[in-house]
């Protein structure tokens, strides 16, 4: 790893040999390992030390950005020069104003010693637990256990100088008879926080009760989603449009509807990467201090997240949700959350005549962004409901369902959340009940 | 070089390996991406490291580090030793290798012009141009066009005294527009979408693709989107063009016959296959004249190199011959466990991931009407252009693609254009389905430069060659 210190000279460095208007540097510099396992046993496991340093320059508004991961100093040099170089032969932006300046962000305390220091001998460790399990109820499991560390230093010519150093753990498995499966995952900064054990259990307990699903007609269904399936949605929905960049090319569904209600009013989703309920970072990748962002409130869109570039736009303040330049997606959440409700998932489950429960969708993507229009797959424990009660595992269905019309149609929301990640960071969720769900197509298993 | 490496190779014997192998790997890549008149990205980077793969008491670990020194790279050997070490405390069999004879050997992409030659003022100046005659349409709000390039420098040398340089060249140029009006949005993109045509190759591919010749057009059919009608929800004959079709073998055929997710090694993330074992040779997976090869030696293809990460040579194989499934992608521990040979498709998206099994050339090949034949022969049905959206069940069985637009044909005519065009069904039925097959003529090989797989992610490129294609009895306008 590259310490914090070492970090630290190499941006002050960059920045003082520059011969830029503006100039921001970022480096990433990290280690981390993970182990697979299938057929109930370790298959691939890996380790890599890697960083990664980018030069992003402005001169006379051009902008120009280079990376490398060779960081002697005639590299670091080359990549200055290359990032120059690209500057002089573009065009002045006219909506480019500045990088962001100083401002003061929270200290926070992120890294884990275990985490870090975690060995291939103790991640075998924490696999048998998971595999002994699945060979004690016959089953097959399968799945990834990773764990690192990474450090993240992002240095203007501004004044913006953060460095912070973070441990990130995850598990992912799937538990698998002949004809059933069922998944479960977790999220930590420390690695021993997490219950194996418990894990196991829940994903033998999904593949034993959906063994032998029966196949039901796709249509209209109430559906259960669980908070994996849930943050799967809400995922598509932050990267389709609550960006400030889709917002203001008006590709965004929110595009022209700030102030409106686009779905149910139990619905209040906001985005906040210094929470402590969530993998969290005290700034974004530009430095600016991540802000709480209310997004959709009782049902009324609130809000998009905004970097540097696209406050600038509206002569607003960026939120603190920039992802590493260049960037072609603009700001994005990267910690959402879905608000809680009052209901336990028994009770969601009992109010229900008849209706499928989801574990996770599968291979999700977006048909229509501007109609949030979502297709996908059930995946790895899908239930029938009937009379109140989970009667047997049922064949994975497709889904084709406009995102926004679903939270129009939620009927209860659970008290208890879960951690999830999503394709850009975190999603904390609740578990959902929504009416008239329309699932378009069954598969054959 | 030579001395890093045989340090690396020599230590992790030392640390007990059995086999060892190791890649160091230079990258570079250019990426230019011009919106609405600006510049919105242009960047080069450049990544450089080594991994090295390690056998121990019959169990695989792998390390790497992007500190090419000579201390790093016995720590880095010792290191995978000890994470194989630890996968051997957990595992229900020997990894076992399927014998190749060792290569000292070299390939190199052929080219015509190498684009890191190629001034940035000259991209940026054809690019621009394009772009410009996209924006000349009041409903396009997003005007878009894009080069990508990547160089890719490796060395492969193992225990069995493999040594092989590998020099990879892949480019890729696109346009793309995007009109939106009244609560309606519609993209066209040429000559495909997600960042257009990819290959390996130079520079040479830009200016073959004509990019500003099929502005116009392209900003025309987006804008036409608008007010087009909406695809009709029924059962009726489908045509896809090639480079939709590309994706459909991709998504349907390309990831289901590889050997990992076949045996499970896959289950947890991107899922397994409905064509297991007993499947071979038995299942017709397609009708009589579906033939589909898996090629790692086509010209351009974007699978297309000299050697696998694991030595062994490119090569064609197949996969279904006149709708029978005959043939599986595998890598050296797969073919062993099943009794086949391999067939050189392991393949790692850089020096810092270990080889998985992914697609090379994935090809449907041409079958013998023309292409205007096959839609004079279509008396009722759709024909649908350029992916928009994708998804698939994870034994890749169920799956639904949507695309930028439809043609409605009648009477061996393409006819009113249509907007939102998706289209489902089931692997099998849908390849049995298939009753037409464009020539050769029109069969061109399509860059797939996207293909995430593993954990941790990797992305690799992969090429279909694909004319257009014809199917009875088809699902339109799902969820309409």
């Amino acid at each position: 790893m590259i310490s914090e210190k070492k970090m630290g000279k190499i941006l002050k460095e960059i920045l003082e040999m520059s011969p830029a208007d503006q100039t921001e540097a970022l480096l990433i510099s990290q280690n981390s390992a993970l182990t697979r396992f299938a057929n109930n046993q370790i298959h691939q496991n890996v380790a890599e030390k890697n960083a990664k340093l980018s030069i992003r320059v402005i001169k006379n508004k051009r902008t120009g950005t280079a990376s490398t991961n060779i960081l002697g100093k005639k590299s670091i040099k080359e990549v200055l020069e290359k990032a120059l170089k690209i500057a002089g032969n573009v065009s002045p932006d006219p909506d480019f104003k500045s990088l962001p300046k100083k401002k003061k962000c929270k200290k926070m305390e992120l890294f884990s010693k275990n985490t870090a220091e975690y060995q291939p001998i103790d991640r075998a460790k924490d696999v048998s637990v998971l595999i002994s399990k699945a060979n004690q109820k016959e089953l097959n499991a399968a799945g990834a256990l990773s764990t690192g560390e990474i450090t993240i230093g992002i240095a203007n010519s501004l004044g913006v100088f953060e460095i912070t150093s973070l441990t990130e753990a995850d598990i992912n498995t799937v538990f698998m008879s002949s004809n059933s499966s069922g998944y479960v995952d977790s999220y930590a900064k420390e690695v021993r926080k997490i219950d194996f054990h418990k894990l196991a259990d829940i994903a033998s307990e999904k593949a034993l009760r959906s063994i032998d699903p029966i196949a039901i007609n796709p249509g209209s269904y109430t559906v259960i989603l669980e908070p994996a399936a849930v943050a799967d949605m809400l995922t598509y929905l932050a990267f389709c449009g609550l960006g400030a960049l889709a917002y203001q090319e008006g590709r965004s569904f929110i595009s022209g509807k700030l102030g409106g209600k686009i779905t149910g009013e139990n619905i209040t989703i906001w985005d906040d990467g210094t929470s402590p309920n969530t993998l969290r970072m005290p700034f974004d990748f530009e430095g600016t201090p991540k802000q709480k962002v209310m997004l959709i409130e009782n049902g009324v869109a609130k809000n998009v997240v905004y970097d540097s570039y696209t406050a600038h736009k509206e002569d607003k303040e960026s939120t603190g949700h920039a992802l590493p330049a260049p960037n072609i997606y603009g700001p994005q959440p990267s910690n959402l959350f879905l608000k809680n409700g009052d209901y336990s998932v028994d009770e969601m489950i009992a109010s229900t005549k008849k209706g499928i429960l989801v574990t996770r969708f599968h291979y999700t993507n977006m048909e229509d962004p501007l109609k949030t229009m979502l297709t996908g797959m059930t995946r790895d424990g899908t239930f029938l409901i009937e009379n109140g009660e989970i009667s047997c595992g049922i064949k994975n269905l497709r889904f084709t369902q406009n995102i926004l019309k679903a939270l129009s149609n939620v009927e209860m929301i659970s008290k208890e959340t879960e951690l999830k990640q999503a394709f850009l960071g975190f999603c904390r969720a609740p578990t959902l009940k929504i009416s008239k769900f329309n699932f378009t197509g069954v598969t054959e298993f | 070089m030579r001395e890093f490496i045989y340090l690396g190779l020599n230590a992790a014997k030392s640390y007990g390996a059995t086999y060892a192998d190791i890649r160091v790997i230079k990258f570079k890549t250019q990426s230019i991406s011009i919106k609405n008149g600006k510049a919105e990205e242009i960047s080069d980077s450049e990544s450089y490291g080594f991994g090295i793969r390690t056998l121990v008491s019959g169990a695989w670990g792998f390390a790497s580090s992007f500190d090419i020194s000579k201390k790093e790279v016995q720590k880095t050997a010792s290191l995978s030793c000890d994470i194989a070490r630890a996968s051997a405390s957990l595992k229900n069999e020997d990894v076992i290798l399927a014998s190749i004879e060792p290569i000292s050997g070299s390939y190199k992409t052929p080219i015509k012009i190498d684009p890191f030659t190629v001034p940035l003022e000259d991209k940026l100046s054809i690019l621009f141009e394009a772009e410009e005659i996209l924006r000349k349409k009041k409903e396009v709000k997003i005007s878009q066009s894009s080069m990508n390039f990547i160089f890719k420098d490796q060395i492969f040398a193992s225990t069995e005294g493999a040594w092989i340089k590998q020099e990879i060249m892949m480019s890729g140029a696109g346009i793309e527009a995007t009109a939106i009006s009244e609560g309606d949005m519609q993209v066209r993109s040429y000559p495909n979408s997600h960042g257009g045509q990819f290959i390996t190759g130079g520079y040479e591919l830009v200016s073959g693709l004509q990019l500003k010749e099929n502005a116009e057009r392209v900003a025309s059919e987006a804008v036409g989107l608008l007010k087009a009608k909406e695809c009709p929800s029924k059962i009726t004959t489908i045509i896809l063009d090639g480079s939709q079709l590309a994706l459909q073998v991709h998504e349907s055929i390309g990831h289901p016959v590889e050997l990992d997710r076949v045996l499970g090694m896959e289950a947890s993330f991107a899922g397994t296959s409905f064509l297991t074992l007993d499947k071979l040779n038995q299942l017709k997976i397609g009708s009589e004249i579906v033939n589909i090869t898996a090629d790692a030696t086509i010209p351009t293809g974007l699978g297309s190199f000299g050697y696998d990460d694991e030595g062994v040579p490119a090569q064609k194989t197949d996969i279904v011959k006149n709708g029978l499934f005959v043939g599986y992608i595998n890598s050296r521990e797969t073919a062993a466990k099943t009794g086949q040979l391999p067939n050189g498709a392991m393949r790692a998206d850089g020096w810092n991931r270990i080889p998985l099994i992914r697609m090379t050339n994935v090809n449907l090949l041409p079958g013998k009407p023309s292409f205007d034949e096959l839609i004079a022969d279509t008396k009722d049905g759709i024909y649908l252009e350029t992916n928009k959206s994708w998804s698939i069940d994870d034994k890749r069985l169920n799956f639904q693609f949507g695309t930028e637009i439809g043609w409605e044909i009648k009477n061996g005519k393409m006819e009113k254009m249509l907007k939102n065009p998706n289209y489902t069904g089931i692997t099998p039925k849908f390849w049995n389905s298939c009753n037409g097959i464009a020539n050769k003529d029109s069969w061109i090989v399509w860059g797939t430069p996207n293909c995430g797989k593993g954990e941790p992610m990797q992305v690799i490129q992969t090429g279909h060659g694909a004319s257009p294609a014809r199917f009875r009895n088809i699902q339109v306008g799902v969820g309409k």
